[in-house]
């Protein structure tokens, strides 16, 4: 006879959905400076507690303490300040201008924007990220003009990319900022290859791999891992865990596994958590992973632990999925007011200034957006050429595309 | 001058692309010490170190998702996967990225990738090595595809594609590796070596990619056929007598439709040949084109012989595979068309 209970299929589901009270009792949250910093030479299995902790620099009094204080002077911190300030009032004009139909399609970066601008900071100058779309900072805290960005956007007759791509799926060489594809995860292994490619032809150079919780799931994110880890190649592989994959909350992806970090270890990949709201932690922990990666002791990765306050994008609306005041009960708090609370209690800041420099901040993407509404809309104005079509397909223009680029009489 | 089979006019072509030019690398799975499954790549390692010549994980999109990385950073990755049965984990690194990158960041970053592949049956491989999946590559905007049919184009397409700005995806017939197959699989095999086109230059030569070569003039119809295939048409030709046209098309995309045009114009007939399944596959883009640019001169319908629309089976491996047989029954009824 058989005694066996039937089994049972496993669905995870968030700690709460909308109507419900947030729930963030399952996100640990260690102290502020609890946390030791290895030297970079560390052996990856010493610290494999760091991939299931949280490095924290600032506390709720907005001072910085431990041993990740990073050795940011306070003009640099004001910097970085302002750096998230720009990306956010960017982030409005340019969610507002799609409602007004300048553009089919925003992603804001509202509650993550620590993230990419302090990664930035902590980069080299020509190092290469392959971002996905929600790390604008890398290229507004390495002054990419907000006019081209504008202009990608708007797909418009100086859009940098003629039109063809999404808006926010930039490209920048000379900023070290990878052509975004919309495809997810992709861009993970070809860091690697550009990495490895480094190594081979004995450069200095290094690159930064991004993707978010959900795309982990991606099989080329396990490729990534297993050809970074083989080759011991000079990359960070950073995870950014703003906890939604469009309504698909971040347990679906990383399963039974403790943390997204923790995805490394099998590997031998050295696996740090990060408070991704917290400017200075974010900074220490991205400097610590690109000078291994520098001193040849190969890759990195980093969980970021944040949390994405707005929708995935224009597409989507939040109170769908999630209870609609979740992101005020984050508990790793806002990373604008974390660092502005911190350089107030550093008396190198104030309400004050603070005020003045959103107002400074507000003129400047007014300004900027004016001169890019200029060069047109995506409905209205200066548009790319039909010719732009054609283009670019190949370095030269075979023979089948001349007869159809005739066709349209372009 | 030097003779050589397929596998050693594409080593060659490897070899001298490594040596003019320090970006060019080499890897895939057991390419590196052992040389590669059919032995493409041996002494390679040895000669460049593993730095230009190394083995990979069994990671199809690891392996192109690399190579694309590297191609962006400045180096010129020709990469192996091991069968183009194997390619599918790749695909979309292969059609999403290596083949729009230029496209999507207007030049600012290329791909100058080769990613070479055997293709085609004839081995007794089975569903998973043996499959065709040129139409899958011709589809794709972005994309190179060059199926060489002998050792001389070998090296020289290969250099030309390694040299070429673009992602080429480069299909080598599994069964011409080591000798002309033209279908008849109960002969004895024949060697390279009595072939004129295994005369191979030792030194740098390239093979223009996007032009096409006619291996037999004849006026009473032209055979549009490309790696192995090449060799079944002049067997079905030579079988049947009647007076065709066969022309190798070396490059699928860029295609030479001149050539094309101009030689079905002469003869007013054309048969389409090729190994991968019937429906959707490049030959049906052969016929549309032929009918579009020679529709006047055509005294009969554009004909297809290929592969079946089924999995390429094991056992039943004759009765899938286009040969002469096929063929020249298609030769005898088109010709009698009025």
């Amino acid at each position: 006879m058989n005694t066996l209970t039937p089994l049972r299929f496993h669905v995870p589901e968030p700690a709460s959905r909308p109507g419900g009270k947030p729930d963030f009792s399952g996100v640990a949250i260690p102290k502020a400076g609890s946390i030791r910093r290895p030297p970079v030479e560390v052996a990856p299995e010493e610290i494999r507690d760091l991939a299931y902790s949280i490095i924290r620099v600032l506390n709720h009094e907005g001072q910085a303490i431990g041993p990740w204080v990073p050795d940011l002077t306070q003009d640099e911190l004001v910097a970085g300040l302002r750096h998230m300030m720009t990306l956010r009032t960017f982030d409005a004009r340019m969610q507002m201008a799609q409602r007004q139909g300048k553009t089919s399609f925003y992603m804001q970066h509202t509650g993550e924007e620590a993230v990419s601008c302090a990664f930035r900071i902590a980069l080299g100058p020509n190092d290469m990220n392959f971002p996905t779309y929600r790390q604008a900072g890398l290229l507004i805290a390495h002054d990419y003009p907000l006019v081209d960005m504008m202009c990608q956007i708007y797909s418009n007759e100086h859009d940098p990319l003629k039109g063809r791509q999404l808006p926010v799926m930039y490209s920048s060489k000379k900023h070290g900022f990878f052509s975004i594809s919309g495809n997810l995860a992709t861009q993970f292994v070809q860091a690697v290859g550009w990495a490895m490619a480094s190594a081979i032809k004995r450069d200095n150079r290094i690159a930064a791999a991004w993707i978010g919780d959900g795309s982990t799931a991606e099989s080329d994110f396990h490729a990534a891992l297993v050809f970074a880890s083989t080759y011991k190649a000079p990359v960070v592989l950073n995870v950014v865990n703003n906890q939604w994959a469009i309504s698909t909350f971040q347990g679906i992806a990383r399963g039974g596994s403790g943390t997204f970090a923790a995805r490394g270890l099998g590997f031998g990949i050295p696996a740090l958590r990060v408070d991704g709201n917290d400017y200075l932690a974010t900074y220490a922990v991205a400097k610590w992973a690109i000078e291994r990666a520098r001193l040849n002791l190969g890759p990195t990765l980093i969980e970021y632990v944040t949390y994405r306050a707005g929708a995935h994008s224009t597409s989507d609306d939040p109170s769908a999925y999630r209870p609609k005041h979740e992101s005020e009960e984050w508990p790793l708090g806002d990373p604008v007011i974390r660092l502005k609370q911190h350089l107030i209690a550093a008396g190198a800041w104030s309400e004050g200034r603070h005020k003045q420099t959103e107002a400074e901040i507000l003129a400047t993407v007014i300004a900027a957006q004016k001169e890019a509404e200029a060069f047109g809309t995506l409905h209205s104005g200066g548009k790319p050429s039909a010719r732009d079509i054609f283009e670019d397909v190949y370095a030269e223009l075979p023979p089948h595309l001349r007869r159809q680029r005739q066709q349209i009489g372009v | 001058m030097p003779r050589m089979t397929m596998i050693e006019a594409i080593r060659s072509a490897l070899d001298v692309s490594m040596l003019r030019d320090d970006n060019v690398v080499v890897y895939g799975e057991d390419v590196g010490f052992f040389g590669g499954v059919f032995r493409c790549t041996q002494g390679l390692q040895q000669k460049y170190g593993v730095s230009r010549c190394f083995d990979a994980p069994i990671s199809e999109s690891g392996i192109v998702g690399t190579a694309i990385g590297m191609a962006a950073y400045g180096l010129r990755p020709c990469v192996e996967i091991q069968f183009a049965d194997y390619m599918y984990p790749a695909y979309d690194q292969i059609v999403s990225e290596a083949a729009r990158l230029r496209y999507r960041s207007s030049g600012d970053f290329t791909c100058p990738l080769v990613i070479r592949m055997p293709t085609g049956g004839g081995i007794f491989g089975g569903q998973t090595h043996s499959q065709s999946p040129e139409a899958l590559f011709t589809h794709v905007a972005g994309l190179k595809t060059v199926v060489p049919s002998n050792p001389y184009d070998a090296k020289g397409l290969l250099i030309a594609a390694i040299e070429d700005p673009d992602p080429v995806i480069f299909l080598e017939p599994k069964r011409l590796y080591n000798g002309p197959f033209d279908g008849h699989h109960d002969r004895p095999v024949t060697a390279w070596s009595k072939h004129e086109l295994s005369e191979v230059p030792e030194g740098h030569y390239t093979t223009p990619l996007g032009k096409a070569v006619t291996r037999r003039q004849g006026e009473a119809v032209t055979i549009l056929a490309y790696g192995t295939m090449v060799h079944v048409a002049l067997a079905a030709v030579e079988e049947t007598g009647v007076d065709a046209e066969v022309i190798d098309l070396r490059t699928l995309i860029p295609l030479d439709l001149e050539t094309i045009a101009a030689s079905v114009a002469r003869t007013g007939r054309c048969i389409v040949l090729h190994e991968a399944t019937l429906t959707s596959g490049f030959g049906a883009e052969l016929a549309a084109l032929v009918q579009e640019h020679c529709f006047y001169h055509l005294e009969a319908p554009v004909m297809r012989v290929t592969g079946w629309d089924t999995p390429y089976p094991h056992a039943q491996e004759w009765d899938y595979f286009p040969g002469p047989a096929r063929l020249g029954q298609a030769l005898r009824d088109l010709v009698e068309v009025r």
